[in-house]
């Protein structure tokens, strides 16, 4: 072969070769779940109302079956995202519409609320501050962000409940429980939050898969100054 | 002009070529080895102490434990110790690629006579200089080990060296996916995220695990522990210095192990017994709902109808079941 | 013996013209497209993996767990081994034993020399270096991106490039294929070529099993590969159970990369232990071996021990996830102490595996450029020895804080210190060596220099480690990152880098371009250690290994590193373009014996013949004369020749030792 074409081989396999792996970083690696930006809805220095539902199966996407958290949007929309971009030093009012049932916790620290406003959450209308997961109807997961110390137990529906959601986004008109809890941002940084109870269906111990992937559950609280 | 040299093959070959060289000709051959063991020596002596005094005090892990202080003193024994070995080789090689390169440039030039002879003493000296080397750092580590009640690593749950102070305070550390929890069995047995110790007290850390593996490793105090499930590992040091430290895991349990730390301080002894004695009160109604304190735990494996094996109403371990209420399936 | 004694048993090869058959029985000999090659390969993986996945999803159906996690790890394991057998299938590494199985009589291996025989199976350990030496740089390209995203996360503690998850990912699989690579990084290529002309054979012992060690190396890397389409695995190299067992879909990869690795580590460890012991050429007697041979030779017997137990526990893993045995469950019966020391059993020789090669390519080196003999041969070869043996005593200075029996420590403290003693002696023979030397400063020489400097420093790092109390410091984080960066990036990928520089010109008769290898050498020297020297400090500091976030006042020290780091990827990029000019694009011959070499190797004509020497040559001595003018060739080649046609000796015309004849 000519000098010619030996260089045009070579080229031309260079640029297959960069193409490949720019493909895999690009399509395969840096992809990740989508933002949802709190940081506008507001007036700066008033309170972020954020609003989450936690559903037994996502229904859509690579993996259906799995648990999840979705977020709605500050206009109203459900969002499939678990980074949370939220302002810095502000006061975050919580409410999780949880659609799961429950279980007994793995570690029943995580049945104390911690962390919050007066260090008790609001379930279905009443003060809780420990929740007893072996009894009742268990907890279904919790909203804990470790390294800011705060924790939410998310008690679970009925397990004998005919009206399950399993698609997501759920209407209130399913199952649910209703959780209330409020904090106070910290300074900027990324804060990973993520469950507490293992509900990894099909992993061992419970912690695999949406336990184990960003998006389903586990995230950032994106603390924005 | 250098004389002839017989070579192995020169009974052979016709007219042998004087052209084996053995170093310089013109005069007496500078005593290379004694220059080098003399830029060592020099390098050396003033190069360790200047370790040992400036940057000793200051090498991780601190002086906050008993534990963080002999293993800073072992790390700059080994480096006292190391930094010679290493400059030696150093100064032979830079020495002798300055000295002896090759002076015609592309043309291959045999080396004969002494210097091409491989010297038995210097190989025997070697390894005798070696073996000596290494058996004293294997003598001091072990010695060190059993002298410091296992330095702060973790023992399993039948450590051998174990301190002789009267009271030691134990403190379990739980590890779980992502998350160190701690849990006093003095006061109560209650839970706690946050690691608080008295300073001048010899400690127990008992760590274990709920799931995977993690590692305890208390940067501070010297201590790592690895965090086996259904296996009680055991590691002991003493505070000395008031202070926060920081516990990063340090053993890959998953997606959030970059962000599974904490930080813990030393308090003073009054200091601690009031935080300890208010928080086992204010987590009464917790501890209540926690099994009794044990050194390992089986957590039901079916927690949440997670894992995919059966109900483990009847768990394969001794240990306390951490999670199911004993007897009662899901 | 006498020399003429010895000569009379010299065995001359019937035909040196290889047949030309091919196929299976019946099937007539088709060149071209519609034999077995690369594509052939391509398709049996692909309706392979088809297969098997289907099977395991058929097998799988009606689980509930498979059901509830969305998660069929029997299918991913039967694809992907399904697949690894197609792939073999289709290259034909297979058709021997199978026709052999059936009763056929199989046909003799087609040999080409046309270029397409790079992508064929072919019994020519030539060949099987030169595809090895691709194959070896893909695994090292691949790894290398990867090690450019994880220092690009890196570069800050608090934002984040990659998500949590791919981060842990990406890690995982940058070390995995790094330590696979760098297990046959020097055995393959230069191991596979190189071991057969320096013993005087004419082929390794079973050549077929060497090209099955190939095609399988190759099924390794895309088997491993595939664990970042299935979302990663999670577990870092070391595959830590019971994390292992609770991970996602490539966790699968990584089991089965590690058995298809494994059983190509296994053939070619073996093939060349009983090419050395076996297919020695009269005269080639131990002392006379050199040192490379008795590196290889330490290292086969590391590959062909050790590798078994790491594909047993990879199969006790694939068990736990897929069949939900629990060998690695604490919880229901089994323990994740197995895995630990499964692991590392095989895990610790793995590293020797990687070390004593590149001892041996200095070893080899040393001499050529300094012009005398190799100093202190046996205590080398000795060492070798030691170190191999040794290495399967140390295993659990891994595992000193993971709980295991206390009274174990200061065992293996003690066992881990007395393996550096075997080990340091290459630095005696380095020093003995440079010593009243004429040393010529050509870019091989360069990189041997540099692997004695980085391993020290790994070396002397690695005592501190070894140090039960100094561990618990430097355990578990960027501290032993950086030990084992320098020692085996350190020692032996600038060993490999030295040996394809020094054997090159060999094996593809083409000289590489010296300019661009000095400027590759030195980017690559000062910048490896611009990166790694600074990570002792970070982990010192108290980061551990494998996180996505870190103390904020390690920033600069991290930042730093990545930099550097930046630049050590760019200088392979130099290496790539001078090969890929030098070899295709803009060929230049090279002399026959550019380096002055005595190694029987080099007194081959280039290129090599298929059968390597028309007569099996008999050997007259150890190929480190060095310090003798006209010193004479190391072998009798043959009747009247001294030297092969077109090759040239060290030092001139060599001149002929025996008697006049009558």
């Amino acid at each position: 072969m000519s000098f010619g074409g030996r260089l045009s081989v070579v080229l031309g396999l260079f640029v297959i070769v960069v193409g490949f792996a720019v493909w895999g970083v690009v399509g395969f690696l840096l992809p990740t779940t989508p933002t949802v930006d709190f940081t506008s809805a507001q007036p700066a220095g008033s309170a972020v109302d954020l609003t989450v539902q936690t559903v037994p199966s996502i229904g859509f996407g690579p993996h259906p079956t799995w648990v999840s958290y979705l977020v709605k949007d500050p206009s109203g929309q459900w969002q499939h995202a678990t980074i949370w971009k939220v302002p810095a030093h502000t006061r975050i009012n919580l409410t999780i519409l949880q659609y799961d049932s429950g279980s007994p916790l793995r570690n029943q620290q995580w049945g104390k609320v911690q962390g919050t406003t007066g260090n008790v959450e609001i379930l279905n209308g009443k003060v809780v501050a420990v929740y007893d997961s072996n009894s009742g109807n268990g907890v279904g997961h919790t909203f804990s962000i470790p390294t800011l110390g705060i924790s939410v137990p998310l008690v679970g529906i009925s397990s004998s409940a005919t009206n399950t959601c399993s698609v997501a986004p759920c209407t209130t008109t399913f199952d649910h429980n209703v959780i209330r809890a409020s904090f106070v941002t910290p300074g900027p940084g990324q804060y990973p939050w993520q469950c507490f109870v293992p509900c990894g269906l099909g992993f061992l111990f419970g912690n695999g898969g949406p336990m184990g992937t960003l998006g389903y559950m586990g995230g950032f609280l994106d603390v924005a100054s | 002009m250098s004389p002839d040299e017989p070579t192995t093959h020169e009974a052979d070959s016709s007219a042998a070529g004087p052209m084996v060289t053995q170093g310089n000709t013109h005069g007496k051959e500078p005593s290379h080895l004694w220059r080098m063991v003399a830029i060592w020596a020099v390098l050396a002596v003033i190069l360790d102490p200047l370790f040992y005094i400036f940057v000793g005090p200051h090498v991780p892990p601190g002086t906050m434990t008993s534990t963080a202080e002999e293993n800073q003193f072992d790390f700059n024994v080994l480096f006292l110790v190391a930094l010679p070995v290493m400059l030696a080789i150093w100064v032979y090689m830079a020495y002798s690629l300055i000295t002896w390169r090759a002076s015609r440039k592309g043309v291959a030039e045999p080396v004969g006579g002494a210097a091409a002879k491989a010297s038995l003493g210097v190989q025997v000296g070697w390894i005798v200089t070696t073996t000596v080397l290494v058996l004293g750092a294997f003598v001091f580590g072990t010695v060190e080990l059993i002298v410091n009640n296992g330095s702060g690593g973790g023992e399993g749950p039948n450590p051998v060296w174990t301190p002789t102070s009267a009271t030691i305070l134990p403190v379990q550390v739980i590890g779980q996916q992502w998350k160190f929890t701690y849990r006093y069995p003095t006061f109560g047995g209650f839970e706690s995220s946050q690691l608080i110790v008295p300073v001048d007290t010899t400690i127990a850390f008992h760590v274990t695990s709920l799931d995977v593996i993690h590692s305890f490793w208390a940067y501070q105090l010297s201590i790592k522990a690895d965090a086996n499930p259904q296996q009680d590992n055991v590691a002991y040091t003493t505070t000395k210095e008031l202070g926060s430290f920081t516990v990063r895991c340090s053993e890959l349990c998953g997606l959030w192990h970059g962000a599974m730390y904490n930080y813990g301080s030393v308090v003073p002894k009054a200091q601690f017994m009031a935080w300890a004695k208010s928080t086992e009160v204010k987590n009464a109604a917790n501890t209540k709902l926690l099994p009794p304190f044990a050194y390992t735990y089986v957590p039901d494996a079916n927690g949440a109808d997670g894992g995919y094996y059966p109900d483990n109403v009847d768990p394969y371990s001794n240990a306390e079941v951490y999670g199911a209420t004993p007897g009662k399936s899901k | 013996m006498t020399l003429t004694a010895e000569r009379e048993t010299e065995v001359v090869y019937p035909d040196p013209t290889p047949p030309v058959l091919g196929g299976f029985q019946g099937l007539p000999a088709r060149p071209g497209w519609f034999s077995q090659h690369l594509g052939t390969a391509v398709i049996g993986a692909v309706l392979g993996y088809l297969l098997g996945h289907w099977l395991g999803n058929v097998v799988g159906s009606g689980y509930s767990n498979i059901a509830n996690s969305g998660l069929n790890s029997i299918a991913i394991v039967g694809g992907l081994t399904l697949g690894t057998a197609g792939w073999l299938l289709g290259i034909g590494a297979l058709n021997y034993p199978l026709a052999k199985i059936v009763g056929m009589e199989p046909r003799p291996d087609y040999e080409t020399t046309s270029w397409t025989r790079y992508f064929r199976y072919t019994a020519d350990h030539k060949v099987v270096g030169l595809q090895y030496v691709i194959g070896v740089l893909a695994f090292l390209f691949t790894g290398g991106l990867l090690a450019m995203a994880i220092r690009t996360e890196l570069l800050s503690p608090s934002s984040h490039v990659f998500g949590p998850g791919t981060y842990i990912a990406i890690v995982s699989e940058h070390g995995t294929i790094m330590m696979m690579m760098a297990t046959s990084v020097i055995v393959g290529p230069l191991g596979n070529w190189l071991v057969p002309l320096m013993i005087g054979a004419r082929r390794t012992a079973f050549p077929r099993v060497e090209a099955f060690s190939f095609w399988i190396f190759t099924a390794g890397y895309l088997v491993i590969l595939s664990a970042l389409f299935y979302g990663g695995f999670p577990t870092g190299w070391t595959g830590y159970a019971p994390l292992q067992t609770q991970a996602a879909g490539g966790m699968n990869s990584y089991l089965v990369g590690f058995a298809v690795i494994g059983l190509g580590m296994i053939a070619a460890g073996f093939n060349l232990a009983v090419t050395i012991i076996n297919y020695r050429a009269p005269g080639m007697t131990w002392s006379r071996l050199p040192i490379f041979v008795w590196a290889i030779l330490a290292t086969c017997a590391l590959l062909t021990l050790a590798t078994p137990t790491l594909v047993a526990a990879g199969l006790f893993g694939i068990l736990d996830r897929t069949a939900q045995t629990a060998f690695y469950v604490t919880e229901h019966g089994g323990s994740s102490f197995l895995w630990e020391n499964l692991f590392w059993f095989f895990g610790h020789p793995e590293v020797y595996i990687m070390a004593l090669p590149g001892f041996g390519i200095v070893g080899e080196m040393l001499p050529v450029f300094t012009r005398k003999p190799l100093f202190a041969y046996k205590v080398a070869a000795a060492g070798m020895i030691g170190v191999a043996l040794l290495s399967f005593f140390v295993w659990q200075h891994h595992l000193f804080q993971s709980g295991i029996n206390p009274d174990m420590r200061p065992l293996f403290m003690l066992t881990t210190e007395l393996i550096s003693i075997p080990t340091g002696f290459i630095f005696l023979v380095m020093m003995g060596s440079l010593y009243k030397a004429k040393i010529r400063f050509e870019v091989p020489m360069l990189f041997t220099l540099a692997v004695f400097f980085n391993f020290l420093i790994g070396g002397i790092t690695g005592v501190f480690l070894s140090d039960v109390p100094v561990n618990v410091t430097v355990h578990g984080g960027f501290f032993v990152l950086s030990h084992f960066h320098y020692t085996i990036m350190g020692g032996l990928i600038f060993a490999f880098f030295g040996g394809l520089y020094f054997w090159l010109p060999k094996m593809t008769g083409k000289t590489m371009n010296k300019k661009l290898g000095l400027i590759h050498f030195w980017i690559m020297f000062i910048f490896f250690n611009l990166t790694f020297f600074p990570m002792f400090f970070i982990g010192l500091l108290g980061q551990p290994r494998r996180v996505f976030e870190y103390a904020s006042n390690l920033q600069a020290l991290n930042v730093f590193s990545s930099v550097s780091a930046f630049i050590l990827g760019a200088s392979f990029l130099v290496f790539v373009a001078n090969f890929v000019w030098s070899v295709f694009i803009k060929p230049t011959p090279s002399p026959a014996n550019p380096w002055d070499s005595l190694g029987l190797e080099w007194q081959t004509p280039t290129p090599v013949p298929y059968y390597n020497f028309e007569r099996i040559p008999v050997i007259l001595s150890d190929p480190y004369h060095y310090s003798e003018e006209n010193a004479p060739a190391v072998a009798d080649l043959g009747e009247g020749f001294l030297v092969a046609a077109g090759a040239s000796t060290a030092t001139g015309v060599a001149e002929d030792p025996r008697p006049p004849a009558e």
